[in-house]
């Protein structure tokens, strides 16, 4: 096993776009931190962490997708679950900083650019995602796993998306057959990833779900739902 | 933070570290599938290395911290790799929760219902990192 790259290397996209796209991060991240400041209580802030850490655990699992072809989880939708769309965003990020700097994963330069894709695109799509279904889905285990399940589809097959964005804008050589092409080549992969990562979100907020309802930002969040009322109890009291 | 949110979060760390020193040496060491459609067009020898052909891959450059001792989630100081994923899993987690929860824990919205903006006590545990 020569390499175990997951994310964009240096060198595939150029100086100026990898530099546009760092700021993008930045701006982004700040930005997340800043909303997300007002659910970050003493409550999230080390669920947020332990979110980052799973998320990190689970993105060492490459599962098969296709023959000689395989994928992870990424985390984006998951995150906005457990702890809302700003703090899961900067968990998703936080996982990937470290993987460039600790294990040579992802390089600096392109930072900017897994940043973008994983942590605000793929983050931002699973919770509009979610945002949607929980209001017309009953907020049961079987709600939540498949909002869980859909969200977390969209989610991978979006920041996929951002990369062949960022390759129209800024690769460095031509992919064969144009960047249509490199779009379907890329959706096709991400989609059964998204699938294997939404058996794994489902199954992990399920989990959660049935332990500890009122650690799940999306239950507290759209509780106000017409079904199950008794939901928002332990939201508010068992602290 | 309370002993059964204390019990949780043990847990959770807990079912992390497995995943990611045990589970992770049965995962699949196929390429993902971004490196497989940016290698697309090119020819691989059994270590995955471009022997012929154009595609993207081509234009990749090294990480500029490929020496560094836990690089592509090895370690440098066990010539074993299942030991050395192990180590790096294991590792990888602790510091991932070490920082995210530092991180955010340094960032929290102070006091207890809001009103009161900061609370002293809670002022010590800002510096542990």
């Amino acid at each position: 096993m020569s390499e175990f790259a997951l994310h964009i290397s240096n060198g595939i996209i150029n100086g100026p776009v990898s530099a546009a796209f760092g700021a993008v991060a930045i701006v982004g991240l700040a930005i997340a931190l800043a909303r997300g400041r007002a659910d970050l209580d003493d409550r999230l802030a080390p669920m947020a962490g332990l979110v980052a850490a799973f998320i990190f655990a689970a993105q060492m699992l490459n599962f098969a997708v296709l023959p000689g072809v395989s994928g992870h989880l990424l985390g984006g939708a998951l995150a906005a679950i457990l702890v809302g769309p700003w703090i899961g965003a900067a968990c998703v990020a936080t996982v990937l900083v470290i993987q460039a700097l600790l294990f040579a994963d992802g390089g600096i330069t392109a930072l900017g650019l897994n940043v973008t894709n994983m942590a605000l695109l793929g983050t931002a799509a699973g919770y509009l995602l979610v945002a949607a279904l929980l209001r017309v889905l009953p907020k049961t285990s079987t709600g939540l796993g498949i909002t869980a399940f859909v969200a977390s589809v969209v989610s991978v097959s979006v920041a996929a998306q951002g990369f062949v964005l960022q390759y129209l804008l800024g690769g460095t050589t031509d992919f064969a057959g144009g960047i249509g092409a490199l779009a379907v080549a890329m959706a096709g992969p991400h989609a059964l990833i998204g699938i294997g990562e939404g058996i794994i979100a489902a199954a992990t907020v399920v989990t959660v779900a049935k332990v500890r309802p009122d650690l799940v930002y999306a239950l507290r969040r759209f509780h106000s739902a017409p079904a199950r009322a008794e939901a928002a109890v332990p939201a508010g009291g068992a602290a | 933070m309370n002993r059964r949110l204390g019990w949780f979060l043990g847990a959770g760390l807990l079912v992390a570290v497995v995943l990611a020193g045990v589970v992770s040496n049965f995962a699949s060491s196929d390429p993902d599938g971004l490196e497989s459609v940016i290698h697309q067009g090119c020819e691989l020898n059994e270590d995955g290395e471009i022997v012929g052909g154009e595609c993207v891959a081509r234009q990749a450059q090294d990480h500029e911290l490929g020496d560094s001792p836990f690089a592509d989630y090895g370690f440098a100081g066990v010539d074993n790799d299942v030991l050395g994923t192990a180590v790096s899993g294991v590792l990888g987690v602790l510091v991932t929760f070490a920082v995210g929860a530092g991180l955010f824990w340094l960032v929290r919205r102070r006091g207890g219902n809001g009103a009161t903006a900061k609370a002293p006590e809670q002022g010590g545990a800002a510096g542990g990192r």
